[in-house]
C-alpha cells in the first residue's frame, strides 16, 4: 500500500469511534452527578467528578490515564530500538502498586478531611507554607505541559498512519477534546476511559495472539529480534549488558516513585470515593501492566514481520497496517487516539486545578467562591491544552520529548514534601523547600550536562556507575532536607503531627 | 505483614538474578516471563496485605 494514500476503510472506522466518544464526552456532564453534596458549579464537581468514583470507575480512569497513548507508541518503539533495556517499563509499572498501596490511601484521607483538590493543597494544609505550596504547584504544572504534548504526538502518529496529512485533523480532535472537557470536567475522561480501555484490551489481545500465530510463534518472534540485535550490535539485545543493570533498575524504581506525583494520576486518586477504593485498585490495576508488557513485545514482532520504518515511533502503526485488514487497523488507531484523549483531558484538569487552587486563590483573588474556582479552572484547562497544541505545531518534537524527560526528574523532587509528612512529622517546610530546590537545580544541571539523557554516569576510580538522574537528584534532595532540618530545625516552623 | 511488599522490589531490582534467556517458557526467554510472573504475584501480595489490613480494621 502506498503510504501517502488515504486508507478509507480504516479512516471510516476511526471516525466512527471518534464520533462515539465525542458524544459520550458531552453527555458525561450529566453522568454520575446525582448523589453529590455540592451539586452544580463547584470545583469538586468539575475537577474531581464529585469525589464519588468507586472501584470500577477509578480502575478504568486511572488505567486509562496512567497507561497513555504515548506509552502504546513509545514503549514498543524503545523495545524495537534497544531490546531488553526498553523493558524497564514492566518493573516500573509493577513496583508502582506497592507504592500506591502504602502512600495513596493516607494521602486520600489527608485530602478528603480538609477538602483538598491538589497535591499543593495537601502540602499547604500540612506545612502552612505558601512558598512550598507554590513550589509543588509549579513543578506539577510545568511537568504536565510536555506530557500533554506527548499525547498529541501519539495522536499525530496514528493519524499519519491512516494516510491523512496536514495538521488540521489534529487541530480538530483537540478542539473537540477541549470543548467537552470544558463542559463535563473529569466525568468526560472517566466515561470515555471505559471505551478506550475496552478497545485497547481488544486490540492488544487480538494482536498478541494473532500476530505470533501468523509469524510462527513467540519462539520465532524472539529469535528474529535476537538476530536483528546481533546484527545491530551495541547496547542492544534480548537480555541486558552488565553495564545496563543499574540504569535499568534505577529507571524502574525512580519512575515508579514519580508516577503518582503527577497531577493527572493524583487527580484520579483524589476523585476516588474512599481509601478502600484506592487499596482495591492497587490490587487490580496491575492487570494493565500485563497489557503494557504485551504491547512492548509488539516491538519484537515487528522484526519477525519484517516491518521497516524511518522513525521508531511508527513501528506499532506500521505493524498493524502490515498484519491486519484495514478495518481492524482503523479500530486499533482509534483506540490509540482515544487513548490520547483520556490522559490529555485529565492532565489539563489536574494542571487547571493546581493553577486555580494554588495560584489564583492565594495570589489573585483570595475570596474566590467555589463557583468562581470552577470557572477559573475551566478556562485554564483550555489555555493549558492550547499551549500544548502550540508546542507540538511550532516547536521541534525533540523539544517536547526532552522537556518530558526533565519533567520526570522534576516531579520526583516533590516526593519528600508530599509523602514524608504522611508518615513522619519531623521535617519542616524550610528543609523540604531547600531540598526541593537543590533537587530541581541539581537534577536539571546533571541532565543538561549529559545532553538531556535520563541517566548519569559516575566514575569512581576505575569503576563507573550509571543511575537514573531523577533518583540521584532525589537522593540529593533528601540529604539536603535532612541536613537543613538538623541544623536549622528549630528555626523553621515544625509541622503538627499527622493526627488531626 | 507490610514487609511482604518489599518482595517485588527485591525480585525485580536485583537484575543479575533474572538477566538470562534460559530457561525459556512457551517461547519466552526467562528475562521476559520472569518479569511477567511478577505482575500477578505482586497483585497477590498486595491483596494479602489488604485483607490483613481489613481484619485489623485499617480505616
Amino acid at each position: 500500500m502506498n503510504s501517502s494514500s488515504i486508507n478509507w476503510t480504516a479512516l471510516g472506522v476511526f471516525i466512527f469511534f471518534f464520533a462515539l466518544v465525542t458524544v459520550m464526552g458531552f453527555w458525561a456532564s450529566r453522568w454520575q452527578s446525582g448523589g453529590s453534596a455540592n451539586k452544580g458549579a463547584h470545583l469538586d464537581e468539575w475537577g474531581l467528578g464529585g469525589r464519588n468514583f468507586g472501584t470500577w470507575i477509578t480502575w478504568f480512569l486511572v488505567g486509562g490515564d496512567f497507561y497513555t497513548a504515548y506509552t502504546v507508541i513509545a514503549v514498543p518503539a524503545l523495545v524495537y530500538a534497544v531490546g531488553a533495556y526498553g523493558f524497564f517499563a514492566l518493573p516500573y509499572t509493577i513496583l508502582v502498586y506497592p507504592i500506591v498501596f502504602l502512600i495513596m490511601p493516607k494521602l486520600w484521607h489527608a485530602a478528603h478531611k480538609a477538602g483538598h483538590v491538589t497535591a499543593a493543597d495537601v502540602v499547604f494544609g500540612r506545612y502552612k507554607s505558601r512558598k512550598l505550596e507554590l513550589a509543588i504547584a509549579l513543578t506539577g504544572v510545568v511537568a504536565t505541559m510536555p506530557y500533554i504534548a506527548l499525547q498529541l504526538i501519539g495522536m499525530e502518529v496514528v493519524i499519519k498512519a491512516l494516510g491523512v496529512t496536514g495538521e488540521l485533523p489534529l487541530l480538530a480532535a483537540f478542539v473537540i477534546l477541549a470543548l467537552y472537557t470544558y463542559s463535563a470536567g473529569l466525568r468526560a475522561p472517566a466515561l470515555i476511559a471505559f471505551v478506550k480501555d475496552l478497545m485497547i484490551y481488544i486490540v492488544v489481545l487480538v494482536a498478541v495472539v494473532l500476530v505470533p500465530m501468523k509469524l510462527g510463534g513467540y519462539g520465532v518472534v524472539f529469535a528474529s529480534a535476537r538476530d536483528a540485535f546481533a546484527a545491530k550490535g551495541g547496547a542492544t539485545g534480548l537480555t541486558l549488558k552488565p553495564a545496563q543493570f543499574l540504569p535499568f533498575a534505577s529507571l524502574a524504581l525512580g519512575s515508579a516513585m514519580a508516577a503518582f506525583m503527577y497531577p493527572h494520576t493524583l487527580t484520579g486518586i483524589f476523585a476516588a470515593k474512599s481509601a478502600d477504593t484506592i487499596r482495591k485498585n492497587a490490587v487490580f490495576l496491575p492487570a494493565y501492566t500485563v497489557l503494557l508488557g504485551l504491547i512492548a513485545l509488539l516491538g519484537y514482532m515487528a522484526y519477525a514481520a519484517g516491518v521497516k520504518v524511518e522513525a521508531n515511533n511508527d513501528i506499532v502503526p506500521a505493524l498493524f497496517n502490515a498484519m491486519f485488514p484495514s478495518w481492524f487497523s482503523g479500530f486499533a488507531f482509534a483506540a490509540i487516539a482515544i487513548g490520547a484523549l483520556v490522559p490529555a483531558a485529565v492532565m489539563s484538569i489536574g494542571a487547571a486545578n493546581l493553577f486555580t487552587r494554588n495560584f489564583w486563590k492565594p495570589y489573585v483573588n483570595p475570596n474566590v467562591s467555589a463557583e468562581g474556582e470552577a470557572k477559573v479552572a475551566k478556562m485554564v484547562s483550555l489555555v493549558v491544552k492550547f499551549g500544548a497544541l502550540v508546542f507540538i505545531l511550532f516547536l521541534p518534537t525533540k523539544f517536547a520529548l526532552d522537556l518530558q524527560l526533565l519533567g520526570g526528574v522534576w516531579i520526583l523532587q516533590t516526593f519528600p514534601a508530599l509523602v514524608f509528612g504522611l508518615f513522619v512529622g519531623w521535617f519542616g517546610a524550610n528543609a523540604l523547600l531547600t531540598g526541593w530546590a537543590v533537587g530541581i537545580v541539581g537534577g536539571s544541571w546533571l541532565a543538561y550536562a549529559d545532553g538531556i539523557k535520563p541517566v548519569h554516569t559516575f566514575h569512581i576510580g576505575a569503576d563507573s556507575y550509571t543511575l537514573y538522574t531523577g533518583l540521584i537528584a532525589l537522593a540529593l534532595n533528601i540529604v539536603v532536607a535532612v541536613a537543613v532540618q538538623l541544623v536549622f530545625g528549630k528555626g523553621g516552623a515544625k509541622a503538627p503531627a499527622l493526627k488531626r | 505483614m507490610r514487609l511482604l511488599l518489599l518482595l517485588p522490589f527485591i525480585g525485580l531490582l536485583w537484575v543479575p538474578f533474572y538477566n538470562d534467556e534460559l530457561p525459556a517458557l512457551f517461547g519466552f526467554p526467562f528475562f521476559y516471563w520472569y518479569q511477567f510472573a511478577w505482575v500477578p504475584l505482586t497483585a497477590l501480595i498486595i491483596w494479602i496485605v489488604y485483607k490483613d489490613g481489613l481484619k485489623k480494621g485499617v480505616e
